[in-house]
């Protein structure tokens, strides 16, 4: 396929091949996770804490964002992929030191709420493979 | 909603989680065996979501219908669309795909019979 020969960077790695294929699936997951958890959140207690519930929905959209980014395994999705990746090391970091300061009024059971605690540790681990792999599948010509 | 079909596919998935894992780290790709796990923890995830959605239906108890809901079904469709996107990829990582599915599908039981016990 076309594609598969545009996409093969300076290693020959392809984003969806290889370990990318087991990355493509934690992303998978925990983008339904949180976006389903976040769309619940902001449908049946968005009064309780509207701003978190907004924000959980979000960084739910980002992780959908990079899993079919990942997946398509273009040049053009592997940029896609590099900003999704980075919003969610953002993300992860900056929601995460705010809940153990303490600092906003944040409730429990948002994705990135204490550096991804609630979920494994895997938000915070997830974006440091995620630019890991992404270096690995740089395309060749950009 | 019974508890022992819960632990069933539970342990179950966490076989097939456990499996799947060796299989991972000694390089196999995805071979019978492993496929027909995954076969048998789906047929038990679809007796457990026939079973509990005539469950909730029938129960007195205050249960949170969507989210309960929303576990069931997630419930059967893990395995297929992890199943679907392992075998594409003929190499150890193919299996490593499966592991994360079934994994998931643990997580997502434990979660199941909590809901179920105390009502959301």
């Amino acid at each position: 396929m076309a594609d598969r020969v545009r996409t093969s960077g300076a290693t020959g790695a392809q984003m969806r091949h290889g370990p990318g294929r087991v990355l493509v699936a934690v992303y998978a997951v925990l983008g339904l996770s949180a976006t389903v958890r976040g769309a619940y959140q902001v449908l049946a207690h968005f009064d309780e804490a509207p701003l978190a519930y907004l924000l959980s929905l979000f960084a739910g959209l980002v992780y959908v964002v990079a899993t079919v980014a990942l997946a398509r395994s273009t040049p053009a999705s592997w940029r896609v992929a590099l900003a999704a990746v980075g919003v969610e090391l953002v993300g992860v970091l900056a929601v995460g030191t705010l809940t153990v300061l303490d600092a906003a009024d944040f409730p429990d059971g948002t994705v990135w709420g204490h550096y991804g605690r609630d979920y494994g540790w895997v938000p915070l681990v997830l974006p440091l493979l995620g630019l890991a792999w992404l270096r690995r599948t740089r395309p060749a010509t950009r | 909603m019974t508890p022992v079909l819960a632990w069933a596919t539970g342990v179950l998935a966490l076989v097939v989680t456990v499996l799947a894992g060796l299989a991972t780290a000694r390089g196999r790709r995805i071979d019978d065996p492993l496929l027909i796990g995954a076969a048998v923890l789906e047929l038990g995830l679809l007796v457990q979501a026939v079973i509990g959605f005539v469950a909730l239906a029938m129960t007195e108890r205050d249960v949170d219908g969507v989210v309960f809901s929303g576990y069931l079904l997630t419930s059967v469709l893990i395995i297929p669309l992890g199943a679907f996107w392992a075998v594409g990829e003929k190499s150890r990582w193919g299996t490593g795909v499966l592991l994360v599915a079934a994994a998931t599908t643990a997580i997502l039981v434990v979660r199941l019979e909590q809901v179920w016990r105390t009502g959301g």
